[in-house]
């Protein structure tokens, strides 16, 4: 499976890391992690993973979304316990058995989610001893609290009073309280997961500073993240995980290993026959978007979509890739009716008029549909039926003076049903129980139903097994053949290879490169994908 | 109705072998739990005939009923929207005071007629509900805050108009609660035959648009109640409401007003949350906020609106109060937004939002009704009384919650 990777590339199941871990003397090690598997129902998420991590490194873990990092980190920190994985974890030369992130963090494993987990109205003082208050006989002592507070804030360079609220505090800020956090646990390995994906870029700098400074002090890290350059900045050693399997670690010393050998490690595999022939009958220009800049709506001096241009023609597929925070989504929404962020500016034209879509009602009749990438929280009331969510959009089609005709409606909600192949025992049965591919036939079903020239599809593959992908890969066919534009958002760069006609690449908000089918390549995109602004740690 | 699986075309033959029996049946989930909430009725009916020697049913005892929980009826109306849209209104029971203040007032000093009064009520109780509705919807204050700060104010508003009990001595609308139909078709034997008419094609209607609504889903070939169970529903309603008209034919008066004015609410918002596109933007709210405005639905117009709605309903209720007391006092309507929210939830409406329907939140009303009633011919003390309603509205939805739970697991 590993055509296009290079001669580093080791079959997946002979991997660098052991042989790493066999050079170097057992007690140079802080971590090891030998042949980690791990099981969803239906899912192999991890197979046979192993991690060295050398004591005061930085090392990195990259790879594609979906690819197991987060799940390894899980397995690490306990948040998986010991017993719903295979495989050994050593760490400073014991076997450990993490029931709980408990567990790890007595041992000094502390682990920085994405999403912070501090308590927004307590102050930076409570966060940082949440759990672990200075207290005596359950009487909290406020100035040892405040004091040891104001402490570890200097060894973060945060410039802030310990009783100040989080929530007065900005993200970047936050992000180093939890440093502070896990520094007050006497952290030995620290892991931080895409620390930077909400930063600004002063921000990141910072913080990719302070941890570079933690290393000094012999502080471990492990730091999962898509921004490569970042990487190269500070990483000693990057090992590259792809379909749950550990498949090369690179000593990011040597001077033959850039981004572009990093890149080639995450995306080598080939494409096989996992989607439906397609000869696309391309016509005019339906949807176009100008310098399309949007802004944060919390923090409102941080662009998240940055003089963005796109067009997508009718019978066109049109691919967006871009890594977790390039702005996909929020572009997306921002485009359909306003329906996310703030200070929004730019042009749209549907057909060639320039069209001001102020609110959802008014994209959805300029023909514009949005399927969210969140079919749970965004997509559909799973308290309802497949007929109500089907008809959700479109209401007006089925009901004549504000009353619904119950008749029309069935029949449109049965002719979805088999058209789509959405298998139940009857429209009338509840979203909820239906499995996430035909949840996702509900949500293109209720876009379809709305009748719209532009179907702009996020993630519409997600979570969804091997099948109905190509189901749905064939629904967007035929939508394209039916003189329709359709715009897919993906973070799986094979799918975008495989169905659209033209890529466009995201970066930090920034359209960094727009590739025709016949010119794309894995390697290319991902390449335009972690084109980003300089960034110098300090 | 597990034998009756011919009467389920809905899937190719081969196809439909691999659905589990389990989920086929989960097709009428709802319905189900409808169907156990009017169970429940029955049986506490039973049960309180039993234990009052038959005095519950006796006629004119079932037609104060009516008379006694009009006001719950249609507040409920009004809650279970709001209750479905993900909110809540305490504030239900002071605009009953303060509007049946003015209703009164307007009757007594500003000499208006009673039909006026009766619209500036229901007006007045709109504009109560637009201000809530404002500050809800386009402010965003949540509704428990508003209607809470609402309960006060219009709490105090009512105290200020109605500083001493302001007896209305209209007949005709003191007749709205009291009053019973002309029973200008005779009697048969003892029987009013207006109301005996009214019932039975009741009865006949409600049939009709049953078996319209089962031949529509048959056309489909879409999944349909097992037909012994649709008869079993069919001949139930009909012996209940004809029972129902029955007891009432045979009462001091026949039909009361009330119970038609309330029929008609019923059937009117019945149609309007199960037929209409702003029935459906109600439960697409609760159901999903998010998801519902990301469809277009403008969910800050459709909270507006059920607020407003609330209001009206509420400007009705201060009515039947006023008029069933034949005075307003600045007591009125004490607890009454406690009596309709419980009615709701024993209806089946769940916290969260998305669920609830206008028959459930109906016959919660009732069994509130049929508890008080029996309770106090028994002679119950009310203290006790009141213990014994909130301990039915947490079993009932315990109750409702563990079926759920074990619905899920399955």
């Amino acid at each position: 499976m590993d055509t296009t990777a290079g001669p580093g590339a080791a079959a997946p199941g002979n991997t660098a890391g052991p042989q790493d871990a066999v050079d170097a003397t057992g007690s140079d090690h802080i971590l090891e992690m030998r042949g980690i598997t791990k099981r969803f129902p239906g899912v192999l998420a991890l197979s046979d993973v192993n991690l060295s991590v050398r004591r005061g490194e930085i090392h990195a873990i990259c790879g594609e979304n979906g690819a197991g990092k987060s799940t390894l980190m899980k397995v690490l920190s306990g948040v998986y316990p010991h017993g719903s994985y295979d495989g050994d974890i050593v760490f400073e030369g014991r076997t450990a058995e993490f029931k709980s992130t408990r567990d790890s963090e007595h041992v000094g494993i502390v682990i920085i989610h994405q999403e912070l987990a501090l308590s927004p109205f307590l102050s930076i003082a409570e966060n940082i001893f949440l759990g672990n208050e200075r207290a005596a006989r359950g009487v909290i002592d406020w100035n040892h609290t405040n004091s040891e507070a104001a402490k570890l804030l200097a060894r973060v360079g945060l410039d802030e009073r310990p009783d100040t609220r989080i929530i007065d505090i900005g993200v970047g800020k936050q992000q180093l309280v939890e440093i502070a956090k896990a520094l007050s646990k006497e952290v030995k390995l620290l892991i931080l997961d895409e620390p930077t994906a909400a930063l600004n870029d002063e921000d990141s700098a910072h913080l990719l500073g302070l941890i570079s400074g933690l290393r000094d002090l012999g502080i471990t890290s492990i730091i999962i993240s898509h921004k490569l350059n970042e990487i190269e900045a500070i990483a000693d050693t990057t090992t590259v995980i792809r379909d749950g399997q550990t498949i090369e670690t690179l000593d990011m010393r040597d001077p033959g290993v850039n981004e572009e050998r990093i890149i080639r490690g995450m995306v080598g595999r080939s494409l096989d026959h996992r989607f439906p022939e397609h000869t696309p009958s391309i016509g005019d220009e339906v949807l176009r978007i100008e310098d399309w800049t949007v802004h944060h709506p919390l923090d409102q001096s941080r662009k998240v979509v940055d003089g963005a241009s796109l067009n997508v023609r009718r019978g066109e597929i049109v691919g967006i890739a871009g890594l977790m925070g390039a702005g996909r989504t929020e572009l997306a929404m921002s485009v359909f009716g306003r329906s996310y962020g703030a200070h929004i500016s730019g042009r749209v034209y549907k057909d060639g008029k320039q069209v001001n879509l102020h609110t959802v009602g008014d994209a959805i009749k300029a023909g514009i549909a949005y399927a969210t990438e969140d079919r749970k929280h965004y997509g559909l009331n799973l308290i309802a039926t497949i007929r109500d969510n089907v008809s959700g959009a479109a209401i007006h089609k089925v009901s004549g003076r504000g009353v619904i005709d119950r008749n029309e409606e069935l029949k449109v909600a049965e002719r979805f049903r088999k058209e789509l192949n959405i298998r139940t025992p009857t429209v009338e049965a509840l979203v909820g129980k239906l499995s996430g591919g035909n949840q996702q036939k509900v949500v293109l079903s209720k876009w379809i139903f709305s009748d719209p020239d532009v179907l702009i599809l996020d993630e519409p593959t997600r979570g969804i097994d091997v099948g109905a992908k190509y189901e749905i890969y064939t629904i967007i066919n035929r939508l394209a053949d039916a003189g329709k534009g359709v715009i897919v958002i993906s973070s799986e760069l094979p799918e975008l290879l495989g169905i659209c006609d033209r890529i466009y690449t995201l970066s930090q908000g920034r359209i960094t490169g727009e590739v025709a089918r016949q010119d794309a390549t894995q390697e290319r995109l991902m390449h335009y994908m972690t084109m980003e602004k300089d960034v110098t740690p300090r | 109705m597990s034998t009756d699986t011919n009467l389920a075309p809905a899937m190719p033959s081969g196809e439909q072998a691999r659905i589990p029996l389990s989920q086929r049946l989960s097709g009428l989930g709802g319905n189900a739990r409808q169907y156990g909430i009017f169970a429940a009725l029955i049986v506490i009916i039973l049960l309180f005939q039993g234990l009052t020697d038959g005095r519950l049913l006796k006629p004119d005892n079932v037609v104060s009923l009516f008379q006694q929980n009009a006001y719950v009826m249609v507040l409920a109306i009004g809650m279970v929207m709001v209750i479905v849209a993900g909110h809540i209104d305490l504030s239900v029971g002071s605009v009953v005071a303060l509007v049946g203040g003015i209703v009164a007032l307007s009757i007594t000093d500003w000499g208006l007629p009673w039909w006026v009064a009766v619209l500036l009520g229901v007006a007045i109780g709109a504009v109560v509900g637009a201000w809530q509705g404002f500050w809800i919807a386009y402010v965003g204050i949540p509704a428990f805050i508003v209607t809470l700060a609402g309960m006060l104010i219009f709490r105090g508003l009512a105290l200020v108009v109605v500083s001493q009990t302001i007896r209305v001595n209209d007949d005709n609308f003191n007749s709205i609660v009291s009053g019973s139909l002309p029973n200008f078709l005779g009697f048969s034997g003892d029987m009013d035959v207006v109301t005996l008419v009214i019932g039975a094609l009741t009865i006949a209607a409600f049939a009709i648009a049953q078996f319209r609504a089962r031949m529509q889903l048959r056309k489909h070939d879409l999944h349909v109640e097992a037909l012994g169970l649709f008869i079993a529903k069919l001949v139930g309603v009909a012996v209940a409401v004809g029972f129902l008209s029955v007891l009432l034919s045979l009462s001091a008066g026949g039909m009361p007003i009330i119970l038609v004015i309330v029929g008609v609410l019923i059937v009117a918002y019945t149609f309007l949350m199960g037929r209409t596109v702003f029935g459906r933007h109600i439960y697409a709210v609760g159901g999903n906020r998010p998801a519902a405005s990301l469809s277009g639905v403008r969910t800050k117009r459709v909270d507006f609106m059920i607020f407003v709605n609330i209001g009206a309903l509420a400007g009705v209720a201060a009515i039947i109060t006023t008029a069933r007391g034949g005075a307003a006092v600045a007591a009125a309507g004490q607890n009454f937004e406690l009596d309709a929210i419980a009615a709701c939830f024993i209806g089946g409406a769940a916290v969260t939002g998305g669920i609830g329907r206008i028959s459930g939140a109906i016959v919660g009303a009732l069994i509130m009704g049929v508890l008080n009633m029996g309770l106090s011919i028994m002679s119950v003390d009310p203290s006790w009384q009141q213990a014994i309603k909130g301990l039915v509205l947490l079993f009932a939805v315990a109750f409702d919650l563990i079926n759920k739970r074990r619905a899920g697991t399955s």
